[in-house]
């Protein structure tokens, strides 16, 4: 049927004989697709726009501050300090679903980092081995802090790749030996990090390392862990755990809001998917609403051809066209009309983002909020299938109603 | 080849049907010409589309070639249309937007038939009606009678066993008329059954049998000596 030439010739001539009509109807269909695939590509810029907030840190994280109490508990005072200690790393590591975990020993401030007669200023953060996936870090050579370093408080430092671009040159920085605050550190990693330009200018050194040297004892001022592939329930149970562990712990009311700080990616995370989902769901209904619209255009159209053709058609039937024919030539007519057309509207949607693509690669401040615009190859399946079915739709009704005509009533000479 | 037998057939006009056919019996034997005349509104047309397969009867039978056409699907329909029967139309009914050629090798394109041996066929047709040097002209390009000989081309492509014409000199004058005549008889000296519905004598005179038609009964007929077989 479809590699038919006289088919083919057929609904030529047809559409040649209707130029306008033709064009018209193929602008709404081309017009439907082309909006559903600006649309499509918007939201898919505010979804890449927020996620690049969200770039640096793991999305399946839940970070711990301690703080002060705000409410007395069982004859204690409020306005206790929550002092957090390696115990509490152990402990929290304990708990079920807690995956990749790290405490942080802030060491405050930038420091002077020496290396031969270079030195220059960079932050550093003294950590456990699971950090690195809380950060994202991506180690370039070398390796990440491990367990032995922590165990034998080894003076070991993993810096970012700006630190080797402003202290090294073009030199091999792993295994060289660098000066913070007079203390030596030996080189074992480099790393990059999506995080911005702040985040490659950090030296990390283990935890036990950086308690020892600046006088921290046991004490940690930070808990972060990821909890896999949890979902937003799963990681709401665990952060109820580690609520509780702590609030046990340290003697505090399990419902006080000032005692720690927690903050659940997850949750947040879980969040914008729902909204992404929810943009996203509303672009396909106000697209395939454009869509319709186009159908019934074309729908219409046919049922006029249709209706011009009866005397045609009428004959076909008196000369042998089986109906299935009549219908699979209507059908192929406006599937041809729909695919055309929407072929055209998805090549100008993408030639439009391509465009607004290269607009924001060229402006000096591109937005945050909205980020590489595009159509992905799921979102054009997508539309295509929308287009296929929009022509068989369309051309169901009048193809219907051209095979259900009587060659007699076609036919009666007036 | 066509035997009908106690054919009746009404339209149903709202609360009221009206007779159109009235019992009708009739044979007609492979290699005929038959005419059937009749006054207006006696059901001519009715009995042709009919023994054409486009139309449905309420009682009686009808066997064309040895088969009962009774109740038949749309797509049986279709295959007897397509194999064993050639319509000739008063207004011709070309498709305007094909020329000569393709209007006559339109049935072939219906038994799957390829482009090439379809055009063939059509060419030899048109020769055959002494219309070969019209094959690329459109139907509006064509006189009354070029067009009717179009399409008795046309009827003639898929080889029926029988051509059915509804007043096929109705549109046409007189001289026209009988060289569309004479191709009908050349037609049916091929061995081909012909019926023709008309209203003339004159196209009555040139068939060998005439059914005559009053009021949804076969009146009476008569045999026109030296009249085609
Ligand atoms: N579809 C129809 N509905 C109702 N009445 C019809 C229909 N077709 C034909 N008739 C009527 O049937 C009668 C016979 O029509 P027809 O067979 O066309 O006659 P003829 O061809 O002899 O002039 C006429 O009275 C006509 O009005
Ligand atoms: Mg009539």
């Amino acid at each position: 049927m479809i590699w038919n030439t006289d088919h083919w010739l057929e609904i030529w001539q047809t559409v040649r004989k209707n130029k306008l009509r033709t064009v018209l109807t193929m602008f709404s269909i081309a017009w439907g697709i082309f909006m559903l695939i600006l649309l499509l590509a918007a939201g898919r810029g505010l979804e890449n726009g927020i996620r690049y907030q969200f770039r640096d840190d793991a999305a399946n994280s839940i970070w711990i501050t301690p703080r002060i109490t705000g409410r007395p508990f069982r004859g204690l005072r409020a306005g206790r300090p929550v002092n957090m200690t390696m115990d509490d790393y152990t402990q929290v590591a304990a708990v079920p679903g807690v995956e990749h975990i790290t405490a942080r020993y802030n060491l405050r401030g930038n420091f002077t980092v020496r290396y031969g007669d270079q030195f220059s200023q960079f932050p550093i953060r003294s950590v456990h081995p699971g950090h690195r996936y809380l950060e994202k870090t991506e180690m370039r050579r070398g390796r990440f802090i491990n367990d032995r370093d922590i165990d034998q408080r080894r003076k070991v430092a993993v810096i970012g790749n700006r630190v080797v671009s402003g202290l090294f040159k073009d030199q091999d920085p792993i295994g060289e030996w660098i000066d913070i605050n007079g203390i030596q550190y030996k080189i074992v990693g480099v790393f990059t990090d999506v995080g911005g330009p702040g985040e490659q200018r950090m030296i990390y050194i283990p935890i036990s390392t950086g308690q020892a040297a600046y006088g921290g004892g046991r004490t940690i001022h930070r808990l972060m862990f990821t909890v896999g592939n949890a979902d937003l329930a799963e990681s709401q149970r665990i952060e109820k755990d580690v609520r509780t562990l702590l609030a046990e712990r340290h003697r505090y009311d399990p419902q006080d809001p000032r005692a720690i700080r927690l903050f659940n990616h997850v949750e947040n995370y879980q969040r914008f998917v729902a909204l992404f989902n929810g943009i996203a769901t509303f672009i396909w209904v106000v697209g395939i609403g454009t869509i319709i619209a186009g159908i019934v255009g074309v729908s219409n159209i046919m049922l006029i051809a249709v209706k011009e053709r009866t005397k045609e058609i009428g004959l076909r039937k008196a000369i042998g066209a089986p109906p299935s024919d009549i219908i699979g030539l209507f059908l192929m007519e406006s599937l041809t009309l729909t695919f055309l057309a929407g072929y055209i509207g998805l090549m100008a949607g993408i030639g439009t983002i391509e465009l607004v693509q290269h607009l924001l690669n060229t402006i000096p401040n591109p937005p945050d909020f909205f980020r590489n615009p595009h159509v992905d190859i799921h979102a054009a399946a997508g539309a295509t299938l929308v287009l296929v079915l929009a022509g068989v739709l369309a051309g169901l009704i009048p193809a219907r109603r051209a095979a259900a005509i009587d060659p007699i009533v076609a036919l009666r000479d007036e | 080849m066509i035997h009908i037998q106690q054919i009746r057939k009404s339209y149903r006009m709202g609360a009221l049907s009206l007779e159109v056919l009235k019992g009708i019996d009739l044979t007609i034997n492979e290699g005929e010409l038959v005419s059937i005349m009749g006054p207006s509104g006696s059901g001519k047309s009715t009995l042709l589309n009919i023994l054409g397969i486009l139309d449905q009867y309420q009682e009686g039978e009808y066997h064309l070639a040895g088969t009962l056409m009774k109740n038949l699907s749309e797509r049986k329909a279709a295959y007897y249309r397509n194999h064993y029967l050639g319509f000739v139309f008063q207004s011709f009914h070309l498709l305007e937007f094909k020329n000569a050629l393709e209007n006559v090798a339109l049935p072939l394109y219906y038994q799957k038939v390829s482009r090439r041996r379809r055009n063939r066929q059509a060419m030899e047709l048109l020769e055959r009606v002494g219309l070969a040097d019209r094959a690329q002209h459109m139907p509006n390009e064509l006189s009354g009678g070029q067009k009717q000989r179009v399409a008795i081309a046309r009827a003639l492509i898929s080889d029926p066993k029988v051509i059915l014409a509804d007043e096929p000199t109705g549109a046409l004058d007189s001289q026209t008329s009988d060289q569309v005549m004479d191709l009908f008889r050349e037609v049916n000296a091929s061995g081909k059954t012909v019926v023709i519905v008309t209203h003339e004598a004159e196209i009555a005179a040139k068939t060998a049998r005439t059914i005559h038609l009053r009021d949804g009964v076969v009146q009476n007929e008569t045999h026109q000596v030296g009249a085609a077989s």
